[in-house]
């Protein structure tokens, strides 16, 4: 094979096949509903997919459902009816467009998803708790929260080995326990601790390479856009968590990674500003927000968003598969409690981001919908602000309601924050 | 001599600076807006070319700024106002280290370094509330001309609370007032206050910082700069050109171009 050839069939390879796995997945679940067929909703802080594959439970991610509705800029009609059906205009986007996607039968512009036989979420996001209620009184299914104990006060976390983690990770193990006979009840299936165990395998081989990808980016150019690119491998990262094809695409995707680095090959025809972004994305006008940025040489090269959307798989944590159950508990308790923290704690990671990821500026996107990522991110920049001195950018807007996403207003701040970042670089450029 | 320009194109009115190679101002202009943009922007440059009795060959760098700046035509190249405010700001007043920008639609409040370079900016988000146009509403509301609501809130004895921060919702919260008989100053002063409580709040997000510049064109409000120096405790600087200081920014940003060969803000960009 040719160089040229070669290049043509890695570089973008984890686009075109994140792309392929997502029609697949989708084509899958409209099968499933045709079937009339039951899956499991869970959520991208803990989905417990490794297990819940176990059981033969084909996965609903209804916060990805929701992403893609506005990204394929229809969410407006999902989000009207839910509100006339009587939700608020304040609840979190993603909730109102499932509860459409729920009033239509499972009508979604990738296909069609099957109702919930079962819902199982964690503590991770409030809104979690009160959105699986709303399957249950739909379809009197069974929920299971699984609790999961955060970092402490004064952001104190324990490890493996620690009595403090020691006694968490009994409590989450015990509330697994509780979740295989609830699963074994809902679908009528024994057990078997070695599907448990392959699919943990596979989900090892899935932490492994997320976690060297996300490292691949500190070269100079970054490899993939983490707000884009980004998005497209998380959303492998999670529906595909726990399976052969999760696994798989990973392993090719620091294949790739690898060899764009080997040959210097970036996202940016001229990379002049690395920047990382916090928060959730603009998805009502995903492609051109990230344009705003790149227009001007901006490039994102990590995200928070990498973090704690993706179940804390970024921490490259891998299972002990000589014991499952036990080892199961520790990796959801590390990797949940990681995710709470990237929201929770994140000026701590941020100020370790700036050097390893030579950064030039921060953005911060706070959103309408969702007050549990962004509480708190005005006192973290603040915090940044005093710690480091790095730009920052603060705009506010919405994942899902294009009704508070005003392009132009979006469009003068970021402006404004590269024509600081430029007389930055100018003078500093002069002073040496 | 050389001159170089800015035109800063705002929701309600747009302004043009020229300047010469020295900084000074030589020409301004200031006229509504109106619908077509491109025809405010270069009637505005026309009629600033006119005062400062340059013609339109002499002038070297043309830059636009405001939300219609990328609707001045015939400009070099665009800075957001942002920057321009910041730029004018510090070169009215060099001590100046904040930056209130109080505009038809916009509010921000801005940090800046001696040299004029933005630290931090934040502006109102989303509605208009705590902009001009909340004194727009009032002034429709009470049948008052803009100019006459600073002077006329300055004789308010006992302001009212006007406790509403949407700026449509606002005046009928002013009629109702009206119709509890309150004194049309007190119920202005109530506005002002209203108005400088919310652009406090934006100043104290991006912190407060001596010296203090008020700009835009409510700077001319003088009922408003009032409220704000009571409500922040300090003295504002406040110039009588302080509703041209992004079209000043612009122009001064222009000058560098041509003294430079070369436009520093624009320099980023690469599409």
């Amino acid at each position: 094979m040719g160089e040229r050839q070669q290049e043509n069939d890695i570089v973008g390879r984890g686009n075109r096949e994140g792309a392929q796995l997502f029609r697949d997945w989708f084509a899958q679940l409209s099968h499933t509903a045709e079937k009339q067929g039951h899956s499991a909703y869970v959520f991208v802080m803990g989905s417990m997919c490794e297990l819940l594959r176990a059981f033969d439970l084909p996965v609903v991610f209804p916060e990805i459902d929701s992403l893609q509705m506005a990204v394929r800029r229809v969410a407006h009609e999902y989000l009207n009816q839910a509100e006339d059906y009587g939700y608020s205009p304040d609840i979190c986007g993603y909730v109102k467009a499932d509860v459409a996607v729920q009033l239509r039968g499972g009508q979604h512009p990738m296909g069609r998803i099957p109702k919930p036989a079962i819902a199982v979420l964690t503590n991770a996001c409030n809104t979690y708790i009160k959105w699986a209620e709303i399957w249950e009184r739909m379809y009197h299914i069974p929920i299971f929260t699984l609790d999961v104990p955060g970092t402490r006060a004064a952001g104190t976390q324990t490890w493996p080995g620690n009595p403090d983690f020691e006694n968490d990770r009994r409590y989450v193990q015990a509330q697994i326990m509780e979740l295989i006979a609830l699963c074994e009840r809902v679908t009528g299936i024994k057990f078997d601790i070695d599907r448990l165990r392959e699919n943990m395998r596979y989900a090892n081989e899935m932490s492994r390479g997320w976690k060297q990808v996300l490292e691949f980016n500190k070269t100079r150019p970054s490899l993939f856009n983490a707000l884009t690119d980004g998005t497209i491998y998380l959303g492998v990262a999670n529906g595909f968590r726990g399976s052969p094809e999760g696994g798989r695409f990973f392993t090719n995707l620091v294949e790739e990674m690898a060899y764009k680095a080997a040959r210097g090959i970036g996202t940016a025809t001229e990379e002049k500003y690395r920047l990382t972004f916090i928060g959730v994305p603009c998805y009502p006008i995903f492609r051109r927000f990230n344009e705003m940025f790149t227009e001007w040489g901006g490039t994102f090269v990590h995200s928070t968003y990498l973090w704690f959307a993706s179940g804390g798989a970024n921490l490259g944590f891998e299972y002990d598969l000589a014991r499952p159950l036990e080892s199961l508990a520790e990796g959801v308790l590390i990797s949940v409690r990681d995710a709470m923290d990237s929201m929770f704690y994140q000026d701590r990671a941020i100020f370790e981001m700036v050097d390893a990821f030579h950064l030039d500026g921060v953005v911060y996107h706070p959103i309408k919908s969702c007050r549990t990522t962004s509480t708190g991110m005005a006192d973290n920049r603040r915090s940044l602000m005093a710690a480091r001195d790095i730009p920052s950018l603060f705009i506010e807007s919405d994942m899902m309601d294009r009704r508070v996403v005003g392009e132009a207003q979006m469009k003068n701040r970021i402006d404004a924050f590269f024509e600081g970042l430029a007389s930055r670089k100018q003078q500093e450029a002069a002073a040496r | 001599m050389a001159y170089a320009a800015g035109v800063d194109v705002g929701s309600t009115q747009t302004k043009a600076i020229v300047i010469n190679e020295a900084k000074n101002i030589v020409g301004r202009s200031l006229i509504d807006t109106g619908a077509n943009v491109v025809v405010a922007a270069e009637q505005a440059f026309a009629l600033a070319l006119k005062s400062a009795k340059v013609e339109e060959e002499e002038v070297e760098y043309v830059i636009g700024t405001g939300y219609g700046r990328y609707r001045v035509t015939f400009g070099n190249t665009q800075v957001t106002e942002i920057s321009c405010h910041g730029r004018g700001a510090v070169h009215m007043f060099p001590a100046t280290r904040t930056v209130l920008d109080m505009g038809g639609q916009d509010t921000k409040a801005i940090r800046v370094r001696p040299s004029g370079e933005i630290v931090d900016f934040c502006m109102n988000d989303k509605c208009a509330a705590g902009t001009g146009r909340f004194l727009g509403a009032a002034s429709s509301a009470l049948d008052i001309p803009l100019d006459q609501l600073g002077p006329t809130a300055l004789r308010s004895q006992r302001p009212v609370r006007i406790s509403t921060t949407c700026t449509v919702f606002a005046e009928s919260e002013v009629l109702s007032w009206l119709g509890k008989g309150k004194k049309i100053e007190d119920i202005l002063q109530g506005v002002h206050q209203s108005i400088a409580a919310r652009s406090i709040g934006l100043l104290r997000r991006v912190g407060v910082e001596q010296e203090i510049t008020f700009t835009g064109g409510v700077a001319r409000n003088i009922g408003m700069i009032e409220a704000l120096q009571k409500g922040l405790g300090a003295t504002l600087n406040v110039s009588d050109d302080s509703h041209f200081m992004g079209a000043l920014g612009a122009a001064l940003f222009a000058l560098d171009h041509v003294l430079a060969g070369r436009a520093p803000a624009a320099s980023g960009r690469t599409a």
